[in-house]
């Protein structure tokens, strides 16, 4: 809509569009004050002082540590599992036609299409079911089954901007399958691949609603947090893990725009 | 220097292995469709599918109230516990707070979306985006948290209300009956608030991707042809951006429909779907009932899905 360029926006869209996003930033920004709030017993504003000794206790605390890597541990294991089950079927979706698979790919987005409880209950039970006892691993079999979906996203799109003629020209060339891979595929597709399994991280470390189920007695960080919503016990605490936990989830997702920001499709549009 | 190797490797006379099996791939390529495929879907079917169709048979499945053991046998009475007024009430509420934080969503997010797509240019339009993007990735648990914090009786709502003289405004809307209660964080216009915030991001995108894609020649067209821009807007640009309008509530409804968290938070002790599903499978070790309730959002959803679809939703996805 270039015809737009010389027409000023109208006052009124100006404002309804920067109250809005002002909505979405204000809150966020808080948290970043609250962190060094003085005040350890109410959510008391303006805040009487600003102080940085919460974040030394916060260091210190064990509990803390735990469950930061704990969260780490599940979101890295299933990422990996998640790259390699994301981009196989990606290369198989959109590399052929081939009968189901419009049900293919509506198998991989349903994980996350249904409300997440959903599959956090189904897991839950099939354990019980199978009487499978609860470990890191029921927590990674969650978190990978709907992280799949955001690399499969990721490198279907790109294998789409790919040609395929140029695999048949690297054949014609003598390579072999392997090295046709190696040399003309994964350098195609991998910055694709780099931000769907930045994306996956991100989801994963901050994912609750199905680890509530799968985790049993242990703790990421997201079930210390939710532990805290519920009965809070050590305000300044949860202040500062909720601003760490921010940064932690918005590096990958600002890495992940500055590497595709040139393409046609920028990343992080769907999650 | 792979070229060396190739071409040696081609000669027909002795072919390693790792030739073979490529060439394979190459005569048969359904051969390595399957072979990519299978790991993908043996995941997803075993974990993901049989695990939702295990939590299905299990809704067929009835608990025996004296015992409280579950009965095995196929019965529809699970379903017909539903019906109890106290569910269906769990059930209507959910629904109405998904329509109403959907329709609040499409409203907030319509302005952001439309400036950016037709008024935003160059550093303002990655600017936008980002603005976007972070809120929509950042902490679910965090974002709730920061609306504990607000929403708080000594926190900044409160103090930006009693500053503008207005803490009468929030006092008479927390009177009224069903929205109110006895502070924001304890009403269902605080879970409302709270879910809007949390949700309404996911609608921004697809609106934006509908808008971008009405051609500029049509807007010439509708104004050549005499219609004032409030016309145009009507006509021809609102109709177009309604399938974004309807992918983007894809997301809002869906996922006001399974949540748990934000009302167990901020909110009054009325349960939501999520709750209830949460509750029968814990506590009360319900597990047929639990399963029962998780069925209505997937019928819903299911039925929500095919609307969109006929509507075109999915193209602007």
């Amino acid at each position: 809509m270039r015809s737009d360029r010389n027409h000023r926006a109208p006052l009124a869209l100006k404002i309804a569009a920067g109250a809005g996003l002002l909505f979405m930033h204000v809150p966020i920004m808080l948290i970043f004050v609250y962190a060094f709030n003085v005040e350890d017993r109410t959510y008391q504003w303006p805040p009487p002082g600003l102080t940085t000794q919460w974040l030394a206790v916060t260091w210190n605390r064990p509990d803390v540590w735990q469950a930061l890597t704990l969260s780490v541990k599940v979101a890295s294991i299933s990422t990996a599992i998640a790259m390699v089950l994301g981009t196989l079927c990606a290369a198989a979706v959109s590399g052929s036609r081939f009968f189901g698979r419009e049900t293919i790919s509506l198998l991989v987005i349903l994980p996350i299409a249904l409300p997440g409880i959903i599959t956090g209950i189904s897991l839950r039970s099939a354990f019980s079911l199978m009487e499978i006892p609860f470990s890191t691993w029921t927590i990674v079999l969650g978190h990978a089954t709907f992280c799949i979906v955001i690399v499969y996203n990721n490198a279907v799109a790109r294998f789409r901007r790919t040609s395929g003629s140029i695999v048949e020209a690297s054949m014609d060339l003598g390579a072999d399958a392997f090295q046709t891979f190696r040399y003309v595929i994964l350098p195609n597709i991998g910055t694709a691949l780099l931000v769907g399994g930045m994306l996956a991280f991100a989801l994963s470390f901050d994912e609750v609603i199905v680890t509530t189920f799968t985790a049993g007695q242990q703790q990421t960080l997201p079930i210390w947090m939710l532990e805290e919503l519920v009965r809070p016990r050590q305000l300044p605490v949860t202040n500062v893990v909720a601003m760490v936990v921010v940064t932690v989830t918005l590096l990958p997702i600002l890495i992940a725009y500055y590497l595709t920001r040139d393409g046609d499709q920028i990343a992080g549009m769907g999650k | 220097m792979t070229l060396a190797t190739v071409d040696r490797s081609a000669e027909p006379a002795i072919l390693p292995s790792r030739s073979a099996l490529s060439d394979l791939f190459w005569r048969r390529p359904k051969f390595l469709l399957v072979l990519m495929l299978l790991p993908p879907v043996l995941w997803l079917g075993i974990v993901y599918l049989g695990s939702l169709l295990a939590l299905l048979l299990q809704s067929f499945f009835s608990i025996d109230e004296f015992s409280g053991l579950i009965n095995r046998e196929f019965t529809l009475k699970t379903y017909g516990e539903l019906l109890a007024p106290s569910n269906l009430d769990i059930i209507v509420r959910t629904v109405t707070m998904a329509a109403c934080v959907t329709l609040a969503s499409a409203f907030i997010a319509f302005p952001i979306a439309y400036y950016a797509a037709r008024y935003a240019r160059g550093k303002w339009k990655a600017l936008f985006y980002l603005g976007v993007m972070l809120p929509l990735w950042s902490s679910y648990l965090v974002k709730i948290y920061a609306w504990k914090l607000i929403l708080a009786k000594e926190g900044i709502l409160n103090w930006v209300m009693a500053k503008l003289h207005l803490t009468w405004l929030i006092e008479a809307w927390l009177g009224l009956p069903v929205v109110g209660g006895t502070s924001l964080s304890l009403s269902l216009s605080g879970t409302f608030i709270v879910f809007v915030y949390v949700w309404m991001p996911f609608m921004i995108l697809p609106i934006q991707a509908a808008l971008e894609r009405v051609p500029s020649n049509l807007l010439e067209a509708s104004s050549d042809l005499g219609a004032s821009p409030g016309q145009t807007f009507r006509n021809v640009i609102f109709p177009l951006a309604l399938p974004g309008i309807v992918a983007g509530s894809i997301f809002t409804f869906s996922l006001t429909l399974g949540d748990y968290i934000i009302p167990q938070i901020v909110g009054t002790s009325r349960f939501f779907i999520g709750q209830a599903v949460y509750a029968h499978q814990g506590t009360a070790g319900n597990i047929p009932l639990a399963a029962a309730f998780s069925v209505v959002p997937i019928v819903i959803m299911m039925v929500y899905l095919w609307g969109a679809k006929r509507m075109g939703a999915f193209d602007a996805l």
